[in-house]
């Protein structure tokens, strides 16, 4: 016998209490598991972000587009290796609550830019060969079951009308951070129909993706791009991709930041549940603990009687928990798969699941231990009579 | 025989509590030698410091004044991690309740006391059995307390005491609970553990027949000791 099995028996003394406790936590750490994971996957756009991309826009808003014929002045700043540009489509497909991510782009140099983006050969080629052909993520495309040759019309939104394209392609991502539910396609399709119906909005881009030689010169190469174009007609913003995905998802940073702050306190939450358990086992056990003293134990023996209970509890709830993540983690991503295209449970997440967990298991011990270690041994075998 | 020293004692020992600003002398000038091998009774009525002198004996409380010298040890001038080291192998506990801890077998209970000696795995195992043979309850050895009746227990509590061979036993009504054919077991296991082992008991009790067994009976009055 040794004392770690005394741990071990006396953490199912109260067999019920026991399981509601590490029920308790399991769940906790799960609803902190989900909760940290929302928060990821909002970050995960900019994770995704390329340090040796830039993206420029119309300094005064994104909704104000830039001239087409900036393409080639761009180009020729030090620095540039590609230029990409593209829209926000903004199109629906059939019902609003469809809603997938829909850009225009060239493809050309898109794929050039984009590795990470990956589309068998053939089908870069027929993309690039078809004006009114499309490439869609794999997981978009499983979700309304298109294949390739599929005829399929989005509602224009900001480019009014209905708009027909053909699926050329289907792309997977490189790694995990990668959006499989956007679509895209081709620039030259919008532009020219724009040029029949609306002239004025023709020749015209919403963003420019820019591909840079290294990251050490990105700086450099967005101050040239700002330069080049201060005082003219459309002055531009230009900034790394990860800056522009920051002021993208900062517009919703106060979700975020009231997130991150439920997750916390869903762990406060556990700590007075263990902490009670703990404070409620404690107290049954002064006179054993008196006993025990008594039989010669020292102090460092009832703490770890107390610590090794406490944790081993916290833990046991702490492993459950972070295996029901996962399927939980996947259940919710499928459902909520338009707003969050990468919902993937972090390893980083995992790590605070366990540095919440010991936290708790350990601070839950500290009172109880404190004053088992205090009593007077006389004063706790008292208690019995 | 007579040449040997006390195994246990005591000088000018006094002890009081205080209750706020009031002070409660419960101990005034006790002076007891216990001579080795001796079954010692401690009586009185109840509140005139028979458990707080035992306490104080076993090294679990502290006296105002005075010395309680144990197996040539002066006790009153141990730290509280000495008194923990020196009761571990110095002395053996016998509850009223027993006090077993309900979710370790008989046999796990006995071998408690030894996790704290340097004796191996198998050393312990081999001490623990031959200790619940004495009591007589090696065919109870894998029982919880809780599946024991009382006398039984306070077997097994005897046997946890006797484990680790301490230079005496200390028993604070340890039949207060039990019923009289139980009360008379554990007594004549007492007295067995004396006359056979040699051992020291130092016993209180409320319980005429318990006092019967022992050699010599101490009356505990207000704090005063008398002989009887
Ligand atoms: N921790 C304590 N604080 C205050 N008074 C105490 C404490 N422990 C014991 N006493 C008092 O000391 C006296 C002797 O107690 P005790 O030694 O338990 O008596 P006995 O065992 O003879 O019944 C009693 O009056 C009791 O109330
Ligand atoms: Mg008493």
């Amino acid at each position: 016998m040794h004392l770690i099995k005394l741990i071990f028996k006396n953490s199912f003394r109260h067999k019920l209490r026991t399981f509601l406790t590490i029920l308790g936590i399991a769940i906790a750490i799960l609803a902190f598991g989900l909760l940290r994971t929302v928060v990821s996957a909002w970050y995960a756009g900019v994770e995704a972000s390329s340090a040796t991309r830039l993206v420029t826009r119309n300094s005064i808003s994104l909704v104000f587009p830039l001239p087409l014929s900036y393409k080639d002045k761009i180009r020729q700043i030090p620095g540039v290796k590609i230029v990409s540009y593209g829209n926000w489509f903004g199109g629906v497909y059939i019902d609003e609550k469809n809603f997938f991510p829909n850009f225009t782009i060239d493809p050309k140099s898109y794929i050039a830019l984009y590795p990470e983006i990956v589309l068998p050969a053939d089908q870069q080629a027929a993309f690039i060969r078809d004006r009114k052909g499309f490439v869609a993520g794999r997981k978009l495309a499983a979700r309304f079951g298109w294949k390739i040759g599929d005829i399929v019309t989005l509602k224009g939104t900001i480019f009014p009308g209905d708009w027909e394209f053909v699926m050329r392609g289907i792309y997977k991502g490189r790694d995990k951070t990668v959006d499989e539910t956007q679509f895209f396609f081709s620039w030259d399709y919008l532009n020219e129909s724009l040029k029949k119906t609306m002239p004025a909005r023709a020749d015209q881009v919403g963003f420019y993706m820019i591909g840079v030689t290294s990251p050490s010169v990105a700086a450099d190469v967005a101050a040239a791009i700002d330069k080049t174009f201060k005082n003219s007609l459309a002055e531009t913003l230009t900034e790394t991709e990860k800056a522009f995905q920051m002021g993208f998802v900062s517009m919703s940073e106060a979700i975020v930041v009231a997130i991150q702050l439920v997750s916390f306190v869903v762990i406060i939450i556990i700590l007075a549940v263990v902490a009670n358990t703990m404070a409620m086992t404690a107290r049954e056990r002064f006179v054993e603990y008196a006993v025990f003293k008594t039989l010669g134990f020292g102090k460092w023996h009832i703490a770890l009687l107390i610590f090794g209970e406490s944790l081993f509890i916290t833990m046991t709830g702490c492993v459950i928990g972070m295996i029901l993540t996962f399927p939980s983690a996947k259940a919710f991503g499928n459902e909520m798969s338009t707003f969050f295209p990468i919902f993937n449970v972090s390893t980083e997440t995992l790590y605070l699941d366990i540095a919440a967990s010991v936290f708790v298991g350990t601070a839950s011990a500290v009172i109880p231990t404190w004053r088992a270690i205090n009593i007077r041994i006389a004063d706790g075998l008292r208690r019995i009579g | 025989m007579e040449n040997k020293p006390p195994i246990v004692s005591i000088n000018n020992l006094f002890k009081s509590y205080r209750r706020g600003h009031q002070v409660l002398p419960v101990l005034e000038d006790i002076n007891l030698d216990i001579a080795d091998g001796e079954f010692l009774a401690l009586m009185g009525p109840s509140g005139s410091g028979k458990s707080t002198l035992l306490n104080l004996i076993a090294g679990i409380d502290k006296a105002d004044s005075g010395s309680i010298s144990v197996g040539g040890i002066d006790i009153t001038h141990l730290s509280e991690t000495e008194l923990a080291l020196w009761r571990s192998n110095s002395i053996g506990f016998i509850f009223q309740f027993y006090n077993l801890i309900p979710v370790l077998t008989a046999f796990e209970n006995v071998e408690l006391p030894l996790i704290l000696t340097g004796l191996t795995k198998k050393e312990r195992k081999e001490h623990a059995e031959a200790t619940l043979q004495i009591v007589n309850l090696t065919d109870r050895m894998d029982h919880y307390p809780g599946q024991l009746s009382g006398g039984q227990q306070q077997r097994v509590a005897i046997a946890r005491a006797i484990v680790t061979d301490p230079l005496i036993l200390v028993a604070d009504e340890p039949t207060g609970d039990l019923d009289r054919v139980s009360a008379k077991e554990i007594l004549e296991l007492m007295e067995r553990l004396v006359h056979e082992l040699g051992k020291t008991i130092i016993m209180v009790t409320h319980d005429p027949r318990a006092a019967e067994k022992a050699h010599v009976i101490k009356h505990l009055d207000k704090g005063v000791l008398n002989n009887v």
